[in-house]
């Protein structure tokens, strides 16, 4: 339009941090908080936004998206939460293991793909886990406009349940902590049953619990628009395969332990990107030619849509066969 | 640089004019000799020292007036505002990112103090001081979405996003190019959008909608669009169809060079941080046939698109019956030669009318 058409950078937009805190909530998981390096105040952000963190490991970039946790009218500090998964790619462990208070780190502006809906006369929230993160922030929104909301939070045991004590005494009439080990369940049927109209629901935890969430609601007559989820996939590995990308004419091998977007992005490739969870739609990337199977995993292309072929999000997806040649 | 603020009107003697700065920044839509539809965005991350580009909000010397027009639009027609109740968040947001850019970017104009929640606001050109508290509607005259807008030149479509669809559930709409707020509103991207012709069928709707819906926090976009407008009326609603449709037969050869006007909307895309919605700032400006031949390749162009656009574009934009006298007009002022790439008006290189 104006001057020389611009290329859009790959991801959102970024902010320097420095570790403000490092605070071990239990076993498992640990919160950090980050401070401006420039001393500014950091944007606000709506409840439910996550924000990708950039970990510098030993060579490596790891990106990893985590729900923003702190108050979002605290424009002073983000927080994150972050749960050690020992069987993952590496990601939480460096955070876990490596990360240090005054650390200098890079993540993205907020980005929301879980955002509240503000016509909603009620907020029931469900909460699995680690999945608590994103209502943190939405509790504490809710409370400061004013809006109706209560959760349910399910976690394995008593010393598992991160923030369970500090909800529960802040908000005794609006929190309900369920234990695994005390055989405590979310009576989900009952809890649906009884709200009153304009209710929305949203579910953040594993996918057993999201798909049952949704199942649910869905057999008692909610209607689809009123339940929302987030759930973040990590890249799971596979069998190393080679990709021909014929936009940066090169020929590239995506080893087992990264994902395409990962090893597009090695070999100097700038595909877009935004979630990395499979989610936003960012990497969508056009196949042109296959001989093999594809893997698809992500929660972007319809069901129409993989099975074309015609389709990749490389962020989460693989691919098994003879060549595989995107158009990139 | 001190902006000095024109006295004029846009309605009635349409004493509106453009200054010899005015002509020269004027946002030219056409980057090459023709024109068909395209998304064509780009990041709104300023631009060139002095452009429409440079600022987030651009304030030019019509903001005076402008806002002066927009209050008499109201009086008569307070629909002209609408907010869904639960738009009011993205008002604030709204609020917020216009008086932190425009106090950031103007700072001999605006003020904004900030003490926690309580803020003082002081708007110079409009003679404003106002003391309120953040979040609290009770503090403001008017909801935060009307309260800023009254101040900020252009129409504001706010989008909630929800679902991988936008819903146009909230605006301020007084100078626009043919619609209505008051009958679009909480329509769906698509309904809104279902009156243009051809688009849907290129696929362009479907593609902007994506590109819309990842517009993230941080990285605005902008657009231009364009129009035609006979008389510098920034009132072109539906609802006054029967005041101004009329004035589009008044043109003859010999006023259609003052009178008949080209009108670009400088269209900008923000995520709002809190309420997630999407802020869709449509500022309207207008240049006058005979300022916009001024210059040389601007007067060549404009020709040679009037000239080769598709029929269903010109119907649309309204001025199909007009284009004969246009071009009529217009081709006085194109010699045929080549023009140069781009929107911008180089004077110093291209030649003056051959004729």
């Amino acid at each position: 339009m104006t001057a020389a058409p611009q290329k859009a950078k790959a991801g959102a937009e970024k902010i320097e941090v420095e570790v403000s805190a490092v605070v071990p909530l239990n076993d498992l998981v640990t919160r950090f908080e980050f401070k401006r390096r420039d001393g500014a105040a950091f944007p606000p952000f709506s409840a439910g936004a996550h924000t990708v963190v950039e970990m510098q490991d030993a060579g490596r970039t790891r990106l990893n998206p985590y729900s923003l946790m702190s108050d979002p009218a605290d424009q002073s500090i983000y927080a994150i939460s972050v749960r050690r998964d020992d069987e993952g790619r590496g990601g939480s462990l460096f955070m876990h293991r490596n990360v240090k208070v005054g650390d200098a780190m890079t993540i993205t502006y907020p980005v929301n793909l879980f955002p509240l809906d503000l016509r909603g006369r009620k907020h029931v929230f469900l909460a699995g886990g680690i999945g608590i993160t994103p209502f943190m922030a939405m509790i504490a929104h809710l409370e400061r406009m004013g809006g109706a909301w209560e959760l349910h939070y399910a976690c394995r045991s008593k010393a598992l349940g991160s923030y369970a004590d500090e909800l529960s005494s802040r908000h005794p009439n609006k929190v309900h902590v369920y234990y695994d080990d005390q055989k405590q369940a979310i009576a989900l049927e009952d809890l649906l049953d009884g709200q009153p109209l304009g209710t929305h629901v949203y579910v953040c935890g594993p996918q057993g619990m999201i798909r049952w969430v949704h199942e649910t609601a869905q057999t008692h007559g909610w209607p689809d628009e009123n339940v929302h989820s987030e759930e973040f996939l990590a890249p799971q590995p596979g069998k190393p395969f080679e990709v021909r990308l014929c936009k940066s004419d090169m020929v590239i091998q995506v080893g087992e332990h990264e994902s395409l977007l990962e090893a597009m992005e090695r070999c100097g490739v700038d595909a877009p990107f935004l979630c990395r969870g499979g989610a936003c739609g960012q990497c969508e990337t056009d196949v042109v030619e296959a001989d093999g199977e594809f893997i698809h995993r992500d929660h972007w292309l319809d069901d129409d849509e993989h099975a074309s072929g015609k389709k990749i999000m490389p962020c989460v997806s693989r691919f098994v066969g003879k060549a595989l040649v995107l158009d990139r | 640089m001190t902006l000095q603020f024109n006295t004029e009107t846009f309605r009635d003697d349409y004493s509106f004019r453009n200054s010899d700065r005015a002509i020269k920044r004027f946002p030219f839509p056409f980057h090459e000799d023709s024109y068909m539809y395209s998304v064509n965005m780009e990041q709104h991350r300023g631009g060139p020292a002095g452009s429409v580009f440079e600022m987030r909000f651009d304030v030019d010397e019509h903001y005076v007036s402008e806002m002066q027009d927009r209050a008499l639009v109201l009086a008569e027609d307070p629909l002209r505002c609408q907010s869904l109740p639960h738009m009011t968040l993205a008002g604030w947001d709204t609020l917020e990112l216009i008086m932190v850019s425009k106090s950031e970017d103007y700072p001999d104009l605006f003020e904004l103090h900030r003490d926690g929640d309580r803020w003082r606001w002081i708007n110079k050109p409009m003679g404003i001081d106002h003391s309120f508290t953040f979040l609290d509607e009770t503090t403001l005259p008017c909801g935060p979405l009307e309260y800023i807008t009254r101040q900020a030149q252009g129409d504001f479509a706010v989008l909630d996003q929800r679902g991988e669809m936008l819903y146009m559930d909230a605006g301020m709409v007084t100078t626009q190019a043919d619609w209505s707020l008051d009958f679009d509103i909480g329509m769906d991207f698509f309904e809104w959008h279902a009156p243009v012709p051809l688009a849907h069928e290129m696929g362009i709707f479907k593609r902007a909608l994506k590109f819309l819906l990842n517009i993230q926090q941080g990285a605005p976009a902008r657009r231009l669009n364009w129009t035609m407008t006979v008389n510098p009326l920034l009132d072109t609603s539906p609802e006054n169809y029967h005041k101004w449709g009329v004035q589009k037969t008044t043109l003859t050869p010999e006023n259609i060079g003052a009178k008949q006007h080209l009108r670009v909307e400088l269209q900008t895309f923000y995520r709002l941080p809190r309420s997630n919605a999407l802020l869709f700032p449509i500022r309207c400006y207008l240049i006058a046939f005979q300022d916009l031949v001024s210059i040389p390749k601007w007067g060549r162009r404009l020709h040679r698109v009037v000239r080769d656009l598709p029929d269903e574009l010109a119907t649309y934009k309204g001025f199909i019956d007009n284009r004969p006298k246009m071009l009529e007009y217009l081709g006085r002022f194109d010699d045929g030669l080549p023009t140069s790439p781009g929107v911008w008006p180089d004077l110093d290189t291209e030649p003056p009318l051959q004729r």
